[in-house]
């Protein structure tokens, strides 16, 4: 928390003085489309100075300013250690009742490092359980269910912070709205998430992602010319490697087009919890534990059993000899008779 | 009853999201009425109307729809008064980027979505500066990293909203929005409540009607760019 006597000082240093100690503070300034005050001239001073009539175009009250100045140096101070999603040990959610009122009987503890994956039938209840993680129910959905972050309930402030966000989606249909280079997309990521050394983080980001997709792609490919696999790529290692949310969530990974294997081992390796809604049989066999749904409820919990586990060396061969397969076509050869 | 004014900018999602909030609202029994403001026509009454809620739609033709509201709002808070509604949704027209239908202790709430791109927020003015909620929608269409800078700049320009995604298409976040909503504090009348923000000033010749272009027949509150 900033306190007002910490903000009254900082209102009071020069700008030159306060950029140095807080360089995103100058985002303050130009998201409310004001001018950055000159070097010498204070927050407070700067903002008794400016002329009403330009703050009546801009939609500004002169007296809200400083509170704003307040909310947004705080925003800057959640952000910085906003990292406090790192202290998350484990993810408990407590059992709530299907659509017909039956009790889930669990309790579900789950750590970072570990696969969850999410089966069941259409309308069974898959996305409402993850927005039921996502909102950190408290007993407040259709579902009943209640969510511990270390085993506590969650303080409710936590459920609108955006640097607490418990959940990153990783989804199949999405695109890049931005008309940007690859690089400059992550710096802009990076950014966002006032990262120290942004060119070493982004250039890291970048090597990953092309580690993960088939085709490699440069820092100056326009991010609209990636293509789906590509695109997923590179949200996976930015995901694993920008977002602060412990969770992520990934779906219909299977026809990304890249190395799905690899790419939830990337998100392991951060000490993400990975939630796959799939039916993948490779990636179903790759998580600790399967939640199956029915009617609204987790009906079972499947821990994977070392006897499932060993099918899946027959799995990964057949899939190795379906992407031979995959590479073939795509190259315009003949299939000749397989085995 | 409880009032909430519902703003955005055109087609960001405000119908979408408002009936996936009050479909959850009438599952636990809450009464809802609806208030729709645009300038030329609508298609959200008969949106609402398929939600089961009673709904009222209000054109304002050639004044500005968002001083037509304010000339019309405590109108619109005896209908939903007199239709029983336990909350009235005011969904306005959010055409133009300055103006805001917010009024002081009334829920303001701001719907604005990833596709209009990061720079947006910025520039929006008290609709999204002085909202008490900010929906933001369209998260379905977006990369993950876009979703976290596109909130990261509503936080921005306003530190203090609560902010909170909804999928206007799934209804992922409505059930949440609803319980926002039914936060608002009661709104028994509006006499003399104060509007959030001045709206802008809008009395030159061309407000009424003028049509010629040249400096003989600009008139009343005109002002000019700066070119130097
Ligand atoms: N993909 C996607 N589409 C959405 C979402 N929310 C709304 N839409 C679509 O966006 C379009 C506009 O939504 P509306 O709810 O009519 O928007 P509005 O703000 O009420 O529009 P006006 O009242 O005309 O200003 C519709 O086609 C919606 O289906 C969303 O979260 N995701
Ligand atoms: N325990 C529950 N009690 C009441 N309603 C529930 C419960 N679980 C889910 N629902 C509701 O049932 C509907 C279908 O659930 P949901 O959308 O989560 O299904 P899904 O498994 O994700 O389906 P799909 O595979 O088609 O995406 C939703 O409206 C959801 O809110
Ligand atoms: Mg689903
Ligand atoms: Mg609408
Ligand atoms: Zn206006
Ligand atoms: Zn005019």
């Amino acid at each position: 928390m900033v306190t007002d006597k910490e903000n009254a000082e900082l209102m009071s240093l020069p700008t030159a003085e306060l950029l140095r100690l807080a360089p995103f503070a100058g985002d303050f300034f130009s998201s409310l489309g004001l001018e950055l005050p000159d070097e010498g001239v204070s927050t407070a001073d700067y903002f008794a100075s400016l002329d009403a009539e330009l703050l009546e175009d801009l939609g500004l009250e002169r007296q809200s300013l400083s509170g704003r100045f307040t909310a947004f140096m705080e925003l800057l101070e959640n952000l910085k250690c906003g990292a406090d999603n790192a202290c998350i040990e484990s993810i408990t959610i407590r059992g709530g009742h299907d659509k017909s009122g039956r009790a889930e009987e669990f309790d579900l503890t789950v750590k970072p490092g570990e696969v969850i994956c999410i089966v069941g039938p259409t309308g069974s209840g898959k996305s409402r359980f993850l927005a039921d993680i996502e909102w950190m129910a408290q007993g407040d959905t259709p579902t009943g269910r209640s969510i511990l972050i270390n085993g506590a309930a969650p303080d409710p402030s936590r459920r609108f912070s955006i640097e607490h966000k418990l959940v990153a989606q990783l989804s199949q249909n999405m695109n890049f709205v931005m008309d940007l280079t690859v690089e400059e997309f992550i710096t802009m990521h990076a950014e966002s998430r006032m990262v120290d050394d942004i060119p070493t983080v982004t250039a890291a980001i970048i090597e990953l992602a092309n580690d993960l997709a088939g085709e490699k792609f440069t820092p100056q490919t326009p991010v609209t010319a990636l293509s789906g696999g590509q695109s997923r790529a590179l949200m996976i290692a930015d995901t694993s490697c920008l977002s602060t949310s412990p969770i992520v969530l990934i779906d219909e990974i299977e026809n990304a087009g890249i190395d799905r294997k690899r790419a939830v081992h990337t998100l392991v390796d951060k000490r993400k919890i990975v939630l796959m809604a799939t039916h993948d049989p490779i990636l179903a066999l790759m998580g600790d534990r399967r939640l199956v749904f029915k009617n609204g409820g987790i009906a079972t919990i499947i821990d994977t059993s070392q006897e499932e586990r060993a099918n899946l060396v027959r799995f990964e061969e057949m899939d190795a000899m379906l992407g031979t397969v995959r590479n073939a076509l795509r190259n315009g050869e003949l299939i000749g008779k397989m085995c | 009853m409880k009032l909430i004014t519902v703003a955005g900018p055109p087609s960001s999602g405000k119908t979408a999201v408002t009936i996936k909030a009050i479909a959850a609202l009438q599952r636990d029994g809450v009464r809802v009425g609806v208030v729709k403001f645009d300038s030329l026509s609508t298609q959200d009454q008969s949106v609402y109307e398929k939600q089961g809620v009673a709904v009222m739609s209000g054109l304002s033709g050639n004044l500005c729809p968002d001083h037509f509201f304010v000339s019309n709002v405590s109108d619109c808070l005896a209908w939903g008064m007199e239709k029983g509604s336990d909350l009235l949704v005011i969904e306005s027209a959010g055409l133009c980027n300055r103006c805001a239908p917010h009024i002081q202790g009334v829920l303001a709430v701001c719907v604005i979505d990833n596709l209009s791109g990061v720079d947006t927020p910025k520039k929006i003015g008290p609709m999204l500066k002085m909202a008490d909620v900010v929906v933001i929608t369209k998260g379905d269409i977006v990369s993950q990293a876009e979703r976290e800078v596109f909130s990261y700049r509503v936080r921005q320009v306003n530190a203090n909203a609560t902010i909170i995604n909804v999928n206007g298409l799934t209804g992922q976040g409505g059930h949440e929005l609803g319980k926002l909503l039914l936060n608002a504090p009661e709104t028994p009348d509006l006499e003399g409540r104060l509007l959030r923000f001045s709206m802008p000033a809008a009395l030159c010749s061309y407000c009424l009607g003028q049509r010629k272009i040249g400096s003989d027949f600009q008139m009343g509150n005109v002002k000019k760019m700066d070119f130097t």
